[in-house]
């Protein structure tokens, strides 16, 4: 591996991206055995940093750290002495001064992964930094897209929703791309970024041409409070547009892979019906979650440049 | 560094090292309904089904064959490799009260058998286990000693044994490599 | 730095003495006696006299800037007049008017005297500016009469935009009254949209909520207009976008009252400069793209923009060792400001000078004719070739926050001489 750490996708080497795809599949097997569960991080001690709630997140790496033998400790804001005042940096200090191995954090500001590599030695994995990047996520989307089709390399993929206030999107913008595959956004004009077609995607606000031209689709959750702000006027309006329904897909004759982040606002962003069918691997995804946060632990922790 | 090479077991001894393996393990183990082969990746695995062939030959019993990828119960990794290649496990059976064989290539730390037994405590529990290897090479930093050996061959510093097969090399050979550590 | 009294009698000798009022220079030396200027101009060597030997220097104005934050009264553990006094020095500044934006604000009369007051013992002159409305909460206009007759030299809100036309409208024609300028941070609160930086490519990579360039053209043409109406004098603070520099130029035909400045660090710098979260280019308005930074060298160059203006503004290192959202705005920019303007605008050193001496002291009504005989001794001494990369060592501030550290600089004071005293910076 050529980074110390995973922040971002945006500048990671796409041969990284896909020899922890392919080490995710060797994990995908642990997985599946009867005690998943191999000593390949014995020793290592990961600090789970989460400055925001996401218990999916969360859970998926504890495990993957914990099939992996390591170490974990996990450190959430609202048990943390942030709240008596204490800035970031004496937080993390403070961890690293206790010998670990990694970090693994999520917090609310973009940007803030590589502000705490400033300050510890250990590596770290972002889990997510504010709007910025979502890295393991998009490396899980196409751990679960290399699953189905055999490959990620022109593929098209369609990515539905808050692109805005999306980390997963920039993550799977910035992934997609490197490993070859076609990417458009579609959403509503108030919640696509200024400038996001310069990161070489197209932009398009009807969902049928969307549906009409993607081998899958991402959908985002829709975060209702964004109604709140004005950037979208009703959920019934949204659903309207934007909602992946079994009537709309219906209407394209190809079949298309639904993918969703979690968690999802059923009976908005996505129909029950569709969530649930054949074509939609949501639940591969998550299982995926796990392998792919293994490989990336794996790689990252267990390995060091080879000197001959 | 400068590398010479000597043969030490051609294509034909090869097969018919692998033969008598093949009957020791028949021999040893007098219900073959109750054994399990079980190849470690790389070279282990295309042995393991070469001893099957025989074993299925000889006995007209099919037992049950599968392979084990170590990489994650290594612990040298860290010190090795940059990317592991990881070749995958396929154990489809279950291993509980099963007489479980393990193949290799060549013994010689005893490092790799060790992870192998690690790793096959994720699988099951196993009546016992016993090991085959191709060649063992000695200098031997664990406890550990194989039941079948096809040949042995002491080995001094700077020299390695390197087994070719088929399936992997597109030859079949044993191969005493010398290295010269050149100034 | 090094800082002394003036001695009795001071030459300053074989220099360069130019003089951005008249825009003519002349070799020769510059005598200063009692704190006064003696003459200017005389030549040949002085005998049993201090003298300075300025040959190869350019002797010329104290600099003015007509927005800084020295932090007193409230957070000392930033600034105080009297460090920042001394940033100043090295940056070769002899006056500045420093900002209301303090805790508590510089909204009452008794809070100006207390400036004046404490701004008597410093080796630089600092004038208050007193905020517009009570509290800078943009409601209510504050003693505008009573705050400009203990001293204060214009009224602004600083970095809180008056965002009611209506109260925008009434402070500028009450401050009328007064003959001095407001200065109203100009950006639309609400376009803004809590943005961090400028809105564009690099912000939708970064994820950072972006300021539009139009949050500030808006505000900047509404002012323009209200300006106009009144004939008031409007001085619009560190212009940040082409948008709003096209505004200034249109509008400053209509009305001769209005005034505008630049910092360095908008001139310097773009966007670009943000791709690694670097806190220290967290400021507002924002650093904007690179077309924005060209076009407001152009409007340098073609007299939009009457000076150039720091906004000096310290934090501490605790607060910038935030994430970029949590971090506060603003970066320190009194020692950088010479080296960094001189390189980057490329202009003849006699028209850079007026932007840092002649123009802003205009801005703010203060004596334009520094080499008058008789005149209160307030000099720059400078080497405007000299190329030099900007060190923490350079930095006389209490705080650390700027991004110019490790820039390659053209253009070095040397001496400055101000109330008094004299600032040598070899």
């Amino acid at each position: 591996m050529q980074e110390k750490h995973l922040l971002g996708l945006e500048h990671y080497p796409a041969e990284d991206i896909v020899s922890i795809i392919d080490t995710a599949f060797s994990f995908r097997e642990v997985l599946d055995r009867p005690i998943k569960k191999v000593p390949s991080l014995q020793g290592k001690t990961i600090v789970n940093l989460f400055f925001e709630n996401s218990t999916r997140t969360r859970i998926s790496f504890e495990l993957a750290q914990k099939r992996l033998s390591a170490d974990t400790v996990n450190f959430s804001a609202s048990s943390s002495s942030l709240k008596k005042g204490e800035s970031f940096k004496d937080t993390v200090q403070n961890i690293e001064a206790m010998k670990i191995d990694a970090v693994v954090m999520r917090h609310p500001d973009p940007g803030a992964s590589l502000h705490l590599t400033k300050y510890v030695d250990a590596v770290v994995i972002n889990a997510g930094d504010g709007t910025h990047e979502h890295p393991t996520q998009a490396i899980l989307d196409m751990t679960s897209l290399q699953e189905r089709f055999g490959k990620v390399k022109g593929l098209r993929i369609g990515i539905i929703g808050d692109i805005m206030y999306s980390r997963v999107a920039r993550s799977n913008i910035y992934g997609l791309k490197k490993l070859g595959a076609e990417v458009i956004l579609c959403g509503p004009t108030t919640l696509i970024p200024p400038h996001i077609d310069s990161l070489g995607v197209r932009v398009t606000h009807d969902l049928d041409e969307v549906l009409d031209w993607a081998d899958a689709i991402n959908v985002l959750r829709i975060q209702l409070e964004r109604m709140d702000r004005g950037l979208f006027p009703s959920v019934r309006e949204y659903r309207n547009l934007f909602g992946i329904t079994s009537e709309r897909l219906k209407k394209h004759k190809k079949e298309i892979v639904i993918m969703h982040p979690g968690p999802m606002n059923r009976g908005i962003e996505i129909d029950s019906s569709v969530a649930d069918g054949k074509e939609a691997i949501i639940l591969d995804q998550v299982l995926n979650g796990v392998a792919s946060r293994m490989a990336i632990l794996y790689l990252l922790l267990g390995g060091k440049p080879e000197n001959n | 560094m400068t590398k010479k090479q000597t043969i030490l077991l051609d294509a034909t001894a090869i097969s018919r090292t692998i033969a008598r393996l093949s009957h020791e393990i028949l021999e040893r183990n007098n219900n073959p309904d109750n054994l399990a082969l079980i190849g470690i990746q790389t070279r282990g695995e295309p042995l393991s089904k070469r001893i099957h062939s025989q074993i299925s030959e000889f006995s007209g019993t099919e037992i049950v064959l599968g392979s084990l990828d170590i990489t994650f119960h290594r612990d040298d990794f860290r010190d090795r490799l940059v990317v592991p290649q990881v070749k995958g496990t396929d154990i489809p059976f279950t291993i509980d009260d099963k007489i479980v064989v393990l193949v290799d290539d060549v013994l010689f730390t005893g490092r790799t058998i060790r992870a192998a037994i690690d790793a096959l405590n994720a699988f099951g529990r196993p009546k016992a286990i016993q090991l085959a290897v191709l060649v063992d090479r000695g200098h031997r930093e664990m406890p550990i000693r194989a039941d079948f050996v096809g040949k042995n061959i002491p080995t001094h510093e700077g020299e390695h044994v390197a087994v070719r097969l088929k399936e992997v090399d597109n030859k079949d050979a044993v191969l005493l490599l010398k290295y010269d550590q050149a100034k | 730095m090094n800082l002394k009294k003036l001695p009795k009698k001071l030459v300053l000798q074989g220099g360069t003495i130019l003089d951005p009022l008249s825009g003519r220079s002349k070799k020769g030396n510059v005598v200063i006696e009692r704190n006064k200027i003696k003459s200017v101009g005389s030549t040949g060597g002085a005998k049993g006299e201090t003298k300075i030997d300025c040959s190869g220097l350019v002797i010329t104005h104290g600099f003015c800037d007509v927005h800084v934050h020295f932090r007193e009264p409230g957070r000392e553990d930033k600034e105080t007049l009297q460090t920042g006094s001394r940033a100043a020095l090295a940056g070769g500044f002899t006056r500045v008017c420093v900002m209301p934006n303090t805790s508590p604000p510089l909204d009452t009369p008794e809070s100006i005297r207390f400036i004046v007051e404490k701004a008597e013992e410093c080796p630089v002159h600092i004038h208050p500016i007193g905020a517009v409305t009570k509290g800078q909460k943009g409601q209510e206009l504050t003693e505008v009469q009573g705050i400009i007759s203990e001293g204060a030299v214009a009224l602004s809100d600083d970095g809180l935009p008056i965002s009611d036309a209506q109260v925008m409208r009434l402070a500028l024609e009450y401050t009328s009254m007064f003959d001095k300028p407001v200065i109203n941070h100009a950006e639309d609160e609400c376009l803004r949209n809590n943005g961090l930086m400028h809105e564009g490519e690099i912000s939708t990579r970064l994820g950072l909520a972006g300021n539009p360039s139009l949050a500030e053209a808006i505000m900047i043409q509404r002012d323009l207009e209200l300006a106009n109406m009144i004939q008031a004098k409007l001085h619009v603070p560190h212009v940040s976008s082409a948008g709003g520099a096209a505004n200034i130029r249109r509008m400053k035909k209509l009305n001769p009252n209005i005034t505008a400045e630049v910092t360095p660090h908008h001139l310097f710098f773009n966007d670009q400069a943000l791709l690694e979260y670097n806190t220290n280019f967290k400021v507002a308005p924002p650093i904007r793209t690179e077309d924005d930074r060209k076009e407001l060298i152009k409007a340098v160059k073609d007299g939009t923009f009457d000076c150039i203006a720091t906004d000096h503004a310290p934090h501490t290192i605790d607060e910038k060792e935030a994430t970029f959202e949590s971090a506060p705005f603003g970066m320190i920019g009194l020692e950088s400001c010479f080296g960094a303007v001189n390189k980057v605008l490329d202009m003849p050193l006699k028209e850079l000078l007026k932007l840092l001496t002649v123009n802003p002291r205009r801005v703010m009504g203060f004596e334009e004719d520094l080499f008058k005989i008789g005149c209160a001794a307030e000099l720059t001494i400078l080497d405007p070739a000299q190329e030099w990369i900007y060190k923490e060592q350079n930095i006389y501030s209490k705080s650390r926050n700027t991004p110019f550290i490790g820039e390659k600089l053209k253009g070095k004071v040397r001496y400055t001489i101000s109330k008094g005293t004299i600032a040598d910076l070899n």
